[in-house]
Order: C-alpha cells, then structure tokens, then sequence
C-alpha cells in the first residue's frame, strides 16, 4: 500500500492504495471516472487514453503512483462550463462514433495532437492517433473530426 | 428441381446464430439437469419457433404472439415525452436513433421528444435479439404501426376534447392542432400520462417512405453528448453499492477438465471470496487486484485432450465431414455432371477462410445483483431475453425472476449472443451475497468467446467460350450456409454445405458465412473472366439477371471509372458483390503490391450499396464504411493462430486489426429506392470487400490468392 495524491481534472484526491495499481483501475474503480475504457490492458488499442502533462498517455499501462503530483486530464475533464472542447463537438457534428467505445481514447489523442499541432495534415493525424483503435472503422469520419476542430479552433474557440 | 434448402437463412439461424449449449451447470449433476430442463437440443427447438416469431410475447409461459396493444411499445407522459419500448438493443448500428425516427415520423413529434427503452427484459416485449440485420425490417414497422396507432388514437381523443370533427385536426410537433390554427393541444394534455390502452388495428396504415419527413433524413445520433463526454455507462462502467470483482479460472487449453483443485491459498487473500461449483471456480474480491490475487493462489489440476492444431485444421474439416452428426443441405438444379464433362472452360479450385475473432473493443462484461430471490444483471449482449433463459437454466429459477438490461453497448458483430459472463457475475453474486462485476480481460474475450467459422470452399465450374457459365458446383465445409447460393443465373448447379466438427467455439458473426461465400463465389468468377479473357463485369453482367444487382455492380462500376484506369506498374483492380438479407453490394478496389518488401495496401474502395428505402442515409454510409474497414482485417490480415488447444495470438499486440492508416479512399453510392421495403445494411456491405481486394491482387501480381487473410505477412508469403 501507498499513499499518494493524484491530481484529475483539476481535483486532487487523496488515495492510499496497492502503488501496482494501474492508473485506469484507479480512476474508473476508485474514482468512478468510467470515461476512461479498458480495451486491452497492454496500451495497443488507446481506448484508456489520458493526458499527463500535456502527454497522451495510455492509462492502463501507467502505475497511477507514478502519475502522482501531475496534472492529469481525462474525457470528463474536456467540458468546461456546460461547453464542449471543439473536439468533442466535431465528434458529434462529424458523426464520428458507432459505438464509440474507442471515443473517449480517441478524443483524449486527438486534443493532444491538436495542442502540440494546431493544424495537422490528415497524414500526420493518422500517424499520430495510429495506436487508437476503432473496432467499428469509423476512422475516416475521425479524421474528418480532428480536421474540423480544428478549423473551429482557429477562431479562438479556445 | 429440389431444393432442400429451406433457406440459407434457416441454417444459419439454427446452426450458428443461437445454438448454444449451456455455459455452467450448477450444483445438481449433469443427469439431473437434462431431466428437469432438457438438453441443447431442446433449447434449439424452442429458439426456432422463437424465429418465426420474431418479437414479442415470451417464448415460456405461453406469451407466444407480439403484443398489439400500443402501450406494450409506446407511452406518452403528462409532459409530452414519448418513450418507447422494444428489446433491440444499441451496439453502434444506430438504431437508437433510425427506430426514434420512426416514431418520429409517425407522431410528428420532435427527435427529442422521444426516448428508446432498449433490451430491458422487465421492460420491452420479448425479442429473439439483435441480430441477421432485423431491426430495419422488422423492429422498425413494428414501431411504424405502433406510433400510427397512437396517432389515430390522439386524434380521436383531441376531436372528442376539442368537439371538433377528425378531417379538421392535424398533428405536428407533438401536439393536435385545428387546420385555422386557433386551437391546439399537446400529447401529454391529451393522455395525462394514462397507458395507451387499445389494440394496433392490423389495417394501420403508415406513412409510405416517398412522404417521409424525419425518416429518410440524416438526423443526428440521438445520445451523441453522452458519448463524446464519457457520461454513457457502458456494461463495463456499470457500478452498484457494495460491488465486488469477479475473475474467473480458465483452463489451460479447450477441453480440459479440471482435477483437483486447492483454494486454501485463495481463501486467504484479503478481501476474497472463492467459488468452487462444479468446474466453475472463481474469485469475487472488494478490488479487481484482490479478486486477480486470490485467483492466482488458487492450485488447480487439469486433464487435458488432445487438440486439432491449426495446420490440420482444412484437412479435418474435409475428410471428417458430417461428423457433427447433423446431414449436410444441399441443392441441386440441372445435371452438373453432364456440362462438366463437355465444357469448352472447366475449372476447379479450392479456397479457405481462417477463424477470426469480432474483437469488440468492449470485452465481455456483466453486473449481477441479487435481492430478494431475484436476479438482476446489466451485461452487453445481442439476445437479452435469450440471456435471461441461460440465467434462469444455470440456476434453475424461472424466467419472471431475472431481468437482463443491456445498456448500449461497446459493439458486438455478431460476437455477443452469449451469456457465460452473466453467469459467472450472478454466481459469484450469489456466493458472496453483494453485486458483482465481471469483466472479460481481452485475452480472455479473444479465447473464450466464439470465433467466425473458419472453412474450406471447393467451386468447380463448366463455361462456354463466350462466358456463359453452364456448371456450378460448390461445397462449403464447416464455415455457414449464408448466401450460399449463387445470384448468378446457371442453368445446372450442385451447392452443398458440409457440417464438420470443430475445434474451436465458433458462432455468429457479421454476415456469417457470407463473407467466406462471396469470397471463394466471386474470386471463381474473376478467375473465369480471366480464363475466358471477358472482361470480369461483363462476365458478371452476362450471367446475370437480378436488377437490383446489376445496379449495384454498375453503379460502382461507373463512380470506380471501371475499365478507364490508367495501369501502372504494381498496381491492379478487382471486384466482388451480391446480395444477403435483403440488400445488394458491389464493391470496387485497387491495390497497389510492392513486390520487394510484399506490402499491399488498399488504396481506393469503391462500394454501391442497396437496401431498399434509405432510412437514414448519413448513418447508413457509416455502416457501410464501417463494414468494409471491418472487411480490410478478415481480408488482409486477420487470422486466428491455435494449437495445442491454446489460442496463440489472443491480445492486440499479436492479432492484428485495420487501423487508421489501413483506410483507403472511400466512396459510397447510395442507392435509395423509396419503392421497395428498407431491410438490414450493417452486415452485408462486408462481402464484397475481401474478393475485390483477392482479384485486384491477382491483377496487380499475378498471384492468386485463395485463402483468407490474403497477406497476414505480405505477399511474399501468400504462395503462386
């Protein structure tokens, strides 16, 4: 057992808890934060996505000790103030989802790729969200997603 | 001419769509058990009556006919909103949202007026599941006549209300209105949240598709929010007070059983519960770490018996024919045998599709709660009352003391009519007295759920120089009856599918057999074209004469610009369509291979699509595209690897699926014809994919590929 502070969301909590712990185990058990999926357990298929300082980080590969102190985003964290981010609006107006399992994963990819790159080509989002997998094959409409965020993000839509 | 077939829809119901034989057998002995509650067997014949009775009453308990009362589909409360009842269930096909706009269009009634009570068995008329592409043809008139009825009903209701005559009130944005527009009232002022109690009259008529105004139209994804916000609870994220964590021990290889075993070290893990019942042995813990943990103590021996490997696995299937003990179908039309043995163009080949696994991003997942001798679980399954009769067998309590609920769903295709993970959740619930969740890790998914029947298909075929096929002869062993038939117009024709036992699990999966069908059936037919020297849509055209076919292949042909490609070194062009349940594909690739490294990659995927009237074109091009990005792995690369009773490549590191850079340039006709009945699209437009990417290989290598994945390691592998 360990104790340990983890920062989601802008919320701090305050855990003591076996320090194997995966980081998705802990958010979506402990937390109840469920946004977050497992998929696969070995960071092959991005469903468990999160943000841990400004990073895509694959949350069921991640000890969630060793996330302890950072700031850490995920998919419940997006909506601020009844608003969606960009992406999660493009998700919607793009129709890009089936059964959107891989949607959370795929939305906390797209906003990371989207910070470090403000107007990416479709090659380099397709290289960039390449380890997320949509079973469904909606990939061509999330493509489309990403492209249009941001368009919307360009106007200092936030 | 005989056809023993009954229909290829008929075997495929029966023998890969449902039969199941329980998954767990609890606390009395196997002899006892068959006694009280029959066999598979019996099970089998009591779905099959279920399948010509699609939806409605209980298949016990004599509730045999669909309830045609409208408040069995349909109440409106005191506010206004509307909400609807069917056990269909949501999994990404977007029936949510195409069965809301048939209320929708009926009721006049805004989008989101309306809410879809899905696959809750306490809630919704029985349903046999979702599956074989039924809402869209069978759900969604059903829902059409229900939302007609309380429409007449309202009218009437609000001409007595409002002493006004019938032909003077209209309906429009959930309410009754009087055509001078002084006088209105809402649904909900009219009804006051009282059930609609009256019979769907079997006259109702309902809006003809070519006057739809919400049906037919591209609205939104009715729950969209929830799902871009993580907010939607999945089976996996539903949690109750008190919940434990479920693991379950696995056998080390399929048909092993378990010795002994020693649970001492198990028991002292805390936290953990151990459940030992028969061969069931698991571990409920107060986290999913403990749960893991107790299990991991647990010492357990196992006998295990010798496995088919996979390189055995075709020839197995060929000599051991029949071994099911069921009797192969077969039709037959004409005299092969006399055409074959004078034809100008005879060719015989064999072709051969692997096992594959539907790989649901959401594994297996189901919460069981006990309260009062009645048993509750959330999971995520396609047959939710289907499931709630394997609860009711495994612990032998009636069927009105279980309730299923399946909340929308992490996707299924075909991979989720069981109910092994309810069962291990409501036993180790039982045992431990508080609710438990159980979650398939996905090594476990991609092991002990079912497989899409690998086969071997054997075609041989008579045709005269100028591309009249004249003999059609074609044995599919072990892999499914779906479409197998051939569209083609062949005046002599042998077409037998072969049961044969097999050595994995294998059930259900998107278009069933038709994959492996259209792949072996069209793949001959470019090799035809090729041997004729026809061009292969003309050879195609010539032998047939299904219109709505034909429209398909030339309506793909034309937006693919067949036969005006500029060729190019390493590059090539195939095809490949037909029909199943109902609707009508073709699909036109190009490939490009390069040789030196083997690397072959889809560059552009040209499909024309058909399935009657279009209900909602924007989701309809989804699962078009959906199902032929699916196709790309069962084409190219995916296969499942086995032996020694173990399955060899059970995680996503070694089983590869299509991902982004694996998408070609799309396109998509949709042929919307508002004359003709809608029917399923969410499985047939796979079909065409794998054999249009298999002849446009052999255009672009000359090497001609006849089994399915086409290049799991490139082509260098793949053989001449």
């Amino acid at each position: 057992m360990a104790a340990f502070e983890l920062n989601v969301n802008g919320v701090t909590h305050r855990l003591d808890l076996d320090s194997s712990r995966s980081l998705l185990s802990v958010l979506r058990d402990e937390l109840d934060l469920t946004g977050s999926k497992y998929g696969c357990g070995e960071g092959q298929c991005g469903a468990c996505t999160v943000i841990i300082e400004g990073q895509p980080t694959r949350s069921c590969v991640t000890p969630a000790s060793s996330a302890a102190g950072k700031k850490i985003v995920t998919i419940e964290g997006l909506e601020k103030n009844g608003r969606l981010h960009p992406l999660q609006q493009a998700f919607i107006d793009a129709e890009a989802m089936q059964c959107a399992y891989c949607t959370s994963g795929m939305i906390m990819s797209g906003v990371a790729l989207l910070n470090r790159n403000a107007n990416p080509d479709v090659r380099e989002i397709v290289q960039s969200m390449e380890g997320n997998m949509c079973r469904c094959g909606t990939y061509p409409r999330i493509v489309a997603a990403v492209q249009r965020a941001a368009q919307s993000m360009k106007g200092g839509a936030r | 001419m005989t056809n023993q077939l009954d229909s290829d829809a008929a075997i495929e119901l029966e023998r890969y769509e449902l039969a199941e034989s329980p998954a767990y057998l609890f606390e009395v002995d196997r002899r006892e058990f068959f006694k009280l509650f029959g066999c598979g067997v019996l099970v089998g014949l009591a779905l099959k009556r279920g399948a010509a009775q699609e939806s409605g009453g209980g298949r016990r308990g004599g509730r045999n006919s669909m309830p045609q009362d409208i408040s069995a589909w349909l109440h409106i409360g005191e506010d206004g909103g509307i909400t609807v009842f069917t056990g269909k269930v949501e999994l990404g096909q977007d029936i949510r949202t195409s069965l809301t706009q048939a209320v929708a269009e009926e009721l006049s009634a805004p989008i989101s007026s309306i809410k879809l009570v899905m696959g809750d068995t306490d809630l919704t008329p029985f349903d046999i599941g979702t599956f074989g592409s039924r809402t869209t043809p069978g759900m969604a008139p059903q829902l059409h006549r229900a939302a007609a009825a309380a429409r007449e009903m309202l009218l009437d209701l609000a001409a007595a209300q409002m002493s006004l005559d019938r032909p003077q009130l209209t309906v429009t944005d959930g309410k009754i209105v009087d055509k001078s527009g002084k006088k209105s009232v809402s649904f909900g002022a009219l009804t006051k949240g009282q059930k609609l109690v009256k019979t769907i009259p079997a006259e109702i008529t309902v809006t003809p598709a070519r006057e739809w105004k919400t049906a037919g139209k591209p609205v939104a994804k009715v729950n969209a929010r929830e799902l871009v916000t993580g907010k939607h609870r999945y089976p996996s994220d539903v949690k109750r007070p008190g919940m434990l964590y479920g693991k379950v021990l696995r056998a080390p290889a399929f048909g092993a059983s378990l010795g002994s075993v020693d649970t001492s070290g198990a028991e002292r893990v805390k936290g953990a519960t151990v459940v030992r019942d028969g061969d069931f042995v698991g571990v409920a813990g107060i986290t999913e770490q403990a749960a893991s943990r107790g299990l991991s103590e647990i010492k357990a021996e196992w006998k295990t018996t010798p496995q088919i490997s996979q390189s055995e696995l075709f020839q197995h299937f060929t000599r051991k024919t029949d071994a099911s003990g069921e009797r192969s179908s077969r039709f037959t039309q004409g005299s092969v045998k006399d055409q074959m043995s004078s034809a100008e163009i005879k060719l015989e080949a064999s072709y051969t599709v692997a096992y594959i696994a539907h790989a649901p991003l959401e594994p297996r997942a189901a919460v069981a709660e006990w309260a009062s001798d009645k048993l509750t679980v959330w999971t995520g399954t396609q047959r939710p009352f289907g499931v709630r009769g394997e609860l009711a067998q495994a612990f032998r309590i009636p069927e009105e003391r279980v309730r299923v609920i399946v909340p929308d769903t992490g996707s299924g295709y075909g991979g989720k009519h069981t109910g092994e993970c309810a069962i291990e959740a409501a036993r180790l619930a039982k045992a431990s007295g508080k609710p438990v969740r159980v979650v398939w890790t996905r090594e476990e998914e991609f092991t002990w759920a079912y497989f899409r029947p690998a086969g071997v298909i054997n075609v041989s075929s008579a045709t005269q120089k100028d591309g009249r096929i004249t003999a059609w002869e074609f044995h599919n062993f072990n892999s499914g009856g779906s479409a197998i038939r051939t569209p083609y117009d062949i005046a002599n024709q042998i077409i037998e599918f072969h049961p044969a036992d097999s050595p994995l699990r294998q059930g259900s999966y998107r278009g069933l057999a038709a994959s492996a069908n259209h792949f072996a059936r069209e793949s001959h037919m470019d090799e035809i074209a090729r041997r004729a020297g026809i061009d292969p849509l003309e050879l195609r055209l010539k032998n047939l004469k299904d219109a709505r076919l034909r429209a398909v292949f030339e309506a793909g042909a034309q937006k693919f610009g067949w036969g005006k490609q500029k060729r190019s070194q390493g590059r090539g062009f195939g095809m490949g369509g037909g029909t199943e349940k109902g609707s009508y594909t073709a699909t036109f690739a190009e490939v490009e291979v390069d040789r030196s490294t083997g690397s072959v990659k889809i560059l552009r995927a040209v499909t024309a699509f058909e399935c009657g009237a279009v209900v909602n074109p924007d989701h309809l091009k989804d699962q078009v595209e959906g199902a032929l990005i699916m196709g790309i792995g069962g084409a190219l690369f995916e296969s499942i690897d086995f032996g020694g009773g173990k399955i060899l490549n059970p995680r996503f590191s070694r089983y590869r699926v299509p991902r982004f850079s694996d998408v070609p340039v799309m396109e998509t006709v949709l042929l919307d014809r508002k004359d003709l009945p809608s029917v399923g699209a969410g499985e047939t437009p796979i079909v065409g994919m794998a054999p249009a990417v298999a002849n446009a290989l052999f255009d672009a290598a000359g090497i001609r590929v006849r089994s399915l994945p086409l290049a799991p390691n490139g082509i260098k592998d793949a053989g001449k």
